[in-house]
């Protein structure tokens, strides 16, 4: 086991540097010349030349990218063209706004997903279950834009059961700012999860085990409540876990349509006012998130599921 | 055969063949729009601004815009891109995922690892950023939201095919075309490609899916379809209509998105369950 979580530890090394080069080529050989656009139109040569001196744009591209990787390995992104802050600052002083949405959000939307998938598990085959289904795909199928819209405009602006939008800095006044955003979120993701955890417990119940537990004369609840239950955890598990590190991210449109400062708000603002480095820094830092991810989501695996570690 | 018994058993469901009749209308509908016969042109004023939906003229079915530009046309215009896109980056995508899937599987070894490597490194960017990045640095407009969602999205098809072909590459008869003498190209191409490429077809409702709600999301972020009534251009400006009511536009983008996902996506499920001989 020790061996098997060694190598997989080293496996993201390479995984690392892919990004890292994928990202940069996108940025500093696809993207062009960002002094054009921070100086607009009627720059003159010697303005350019200077600011890309100062950007450290004249460099040649492999000291361009050992600097970036640099950037990577001491979180030290530089700072934005527009707001001029330390992006580091400003990654960091978002990260509190998108957690305060994310952990509730994802916390309920997990919690009734799996409720929901376990009852109408029980009844599959039934019209309960039916329903459910249809329910789900309808709700998948609603483009996410329309929820936030229609939400913001009949619970906040009609209804007046919410703020519009907004964010205080002080915890509980910012509570009632995140659950509207919070419940948005619940209604756009629990039709792809009940969906997903319905199909990984029923998945569980044609396999061979079941058959046998049934052929000895076990009662259907039993097996559905200690076999089935047990192995569609593994699934479930593991696609619970691998979203986690993109909490940080938050949520783009919910936080900027509610004026909630955090991750994906500042990646918007940065999209808009052509922030190249503060795009380029959530782009590395996402990625690498997304690797965390799945390196913890592989390290669960071999404690769920003890067939891993034999590999 | 595959195929004859699929198609017999998607044309016995008859949730799969409304959504089906549904899908082809969207395309029907495009396709009309492209040759300039329906709805042209989207940008000619119909009626005052603002105006209410009314069953007077096809053209009020939706009300207007602000301009008193046909809703009704704009979502029609909106059908056309969504379909051009879903169809382009197709295009783009499925050769890309079969070409590295197949070489992937088949030679395995180095190739193999390198061909892991690089769609695990691309897959771990999220997403959302790449297709923001990609669109970002290439200037908004419709070329860059081809690219974009194309080159982003081949991924899971290559790891599908790799894993079919990994398992067919076993089989007797390629191991009989082998000895025969065949060569690698027309092992896989003739020989392998043939019993994977329902995959490929599987992969296509998925495809156009994402390509539609990524398209969506980049023109409504400012990154995408510039200058045409795309659906998410249309939410974009619904979204400072609604304090003056007026919810016509969002309805109308929200609609034809809509039925269009929901009709790929029952498709997409029935089509898996008719070629997927373990539900038999």
């Amino acid at each position: 086991m020790f061996v098997y979580l060694l190598r997989r530890l080293l496996y993201t090394i390479p995984i690392l540097l892919g990004v890292s080069l994928i990202v940069f080529v996108l940025f500093h050989m696809v993207g062009g010349d960002p002094t054009y656009q921070m100086l607009g139109k009627h720059a003159n040569p010697e303005q350019v030349q200077t600011l890309r001196h100062e950007l450290g744009l004249d460099q040649p591209l492999t000291t361009q990218f050992f600097f970036y990787l640099k950037q990577v390995v001491t979180f030290d992104y530089g700072r934005s063209y527009s707001t001029k802050q330390p992006i580091s600052d400003m990654i960091l002083n978002g990260i509190g706004p998108s957690l305060t949405l994310a952990i509730p959000a994802f916390f309920l939307t997990t919690v009734f997903a799996i409720l929901i998938s376990l009852f109408v598990a029980y009844f599959r085959g039934t019209w309960i279950d039916k329903g459910v289904v249809v329910l789900c795909v309808v709700g998948m199928s609603i483009p996410s834009l329309a929820y936030i819209l229609f939400g913001q405009h009949i619970l906040a602006y009609r209804w007046g059961l919410f703020p519009i939008s907004g964010y205080e800095i002080d915890f509980p006044d910012r509570l009632q700012y995140i659950v509207m955003p919070a419940l948005i979120w619940v209604m756009v993701s629990l039709g792809m999860d009940v969906r997903f955890f319905r199909n990984a417990i029923l998945d569980e119940t044609h396999q061979d085990y079941v058959r046998t537990a049934r052929s000895k004369g076990l009662s259907e609840k039993f097996i559905f409540l200690k076999h089935v239950l047990k192995n569609s955890m593994i699934p479930i598990v593991t696609y619970v876990v691998i979203e986690i590190p993109f909490l940080l991210l938050g949520a783009f449109l919910l936080e900027s349509f509610f004026g909630i400062p955090g991750l994906g708000s500042i990646t918007i603002d940065a999209i808009n006012s052509s922030d190249f480095p503060v795009l380029k820094a959530m782009t590395t830092i996402n990625s690498l998130l997304f690797i965390l991810g799945t390196l913890a989501t592989d390290i669960v695996y071999t404690w769920v599921d003890p067939r891993v570690r034999l590999k | 055969m595959i195929w004859k018994e699929a198609i017999r058993r998607i044309l016995k469901d008859r949730l799969a063949v409304i959504c089906l009749s549904i899908i082809c209308l969207y395309a029907f509908t495009a396709a009309l729009a492209k040759l300039g016969l329906v709805a042209t042109p989207w940008d000619s004023v119909v009626g005052g601004n603002y105006q209410r939906p009314s069953s007077d003229s096809i053209s009020l079915w939706f009300g207007t815009d602000l301009f008193g530009r046909s809703v009704f046309y704009k979502m029609i215009h909106g059908t056309r891109i969504a379909m051009s896109v879903g169809l382009i980056t197709s295009l783009i995508s499925i050769p890309i995922g079969v070409f590295f899937g197949a070489v992937a599987g088949y030679f395995g070894g180095v190739i193999d690892e390198i061909v892991v490597w690089f769609y695990t490194t691309l897959s771990s960017i999220p997403n959302i950023m790449l297709l923001i990045a990609i669109a970002y640095v290439m200037g908004r407009g419709i070329t860059s939201v081809y690219v974009a969602i194309g080159v982003t999205s081949w991924v899971g098809l290559a790891r599908v095919i790799r894993g079919e072909v990994m398992k067919h590459k076993e089989r007797d008869y390629v191991l009989a075309a082998s000895s025969l003498g065949a060569t690698h190209f027309s092992m896989i191409m003739k020989h392998i490609m043939p019993n994977v490429f329902h995959q490929v077809i599987l992969n296509l409702s998925l495809q156009f899916q994402t390509a539609i709600r990524s398209e969506v999301i980049l023109s409504y972020l400012g990154l995408g379809v510039h200058g045409q009534p795309s659906w998410g251009i249309m939410i974009d400006d619904a979204r400072l209509e609604l304090s003056r009511h007026v919810w016509w536009q969002l309805a109308g983008a929200t609609l034809s998105m809509f039925f269009l996902i929901l009709a790929f996506n029952v498709f997409g499920e029935s089509l898996r369950d008719a070629l997927d001989p373990k539900v038999k």
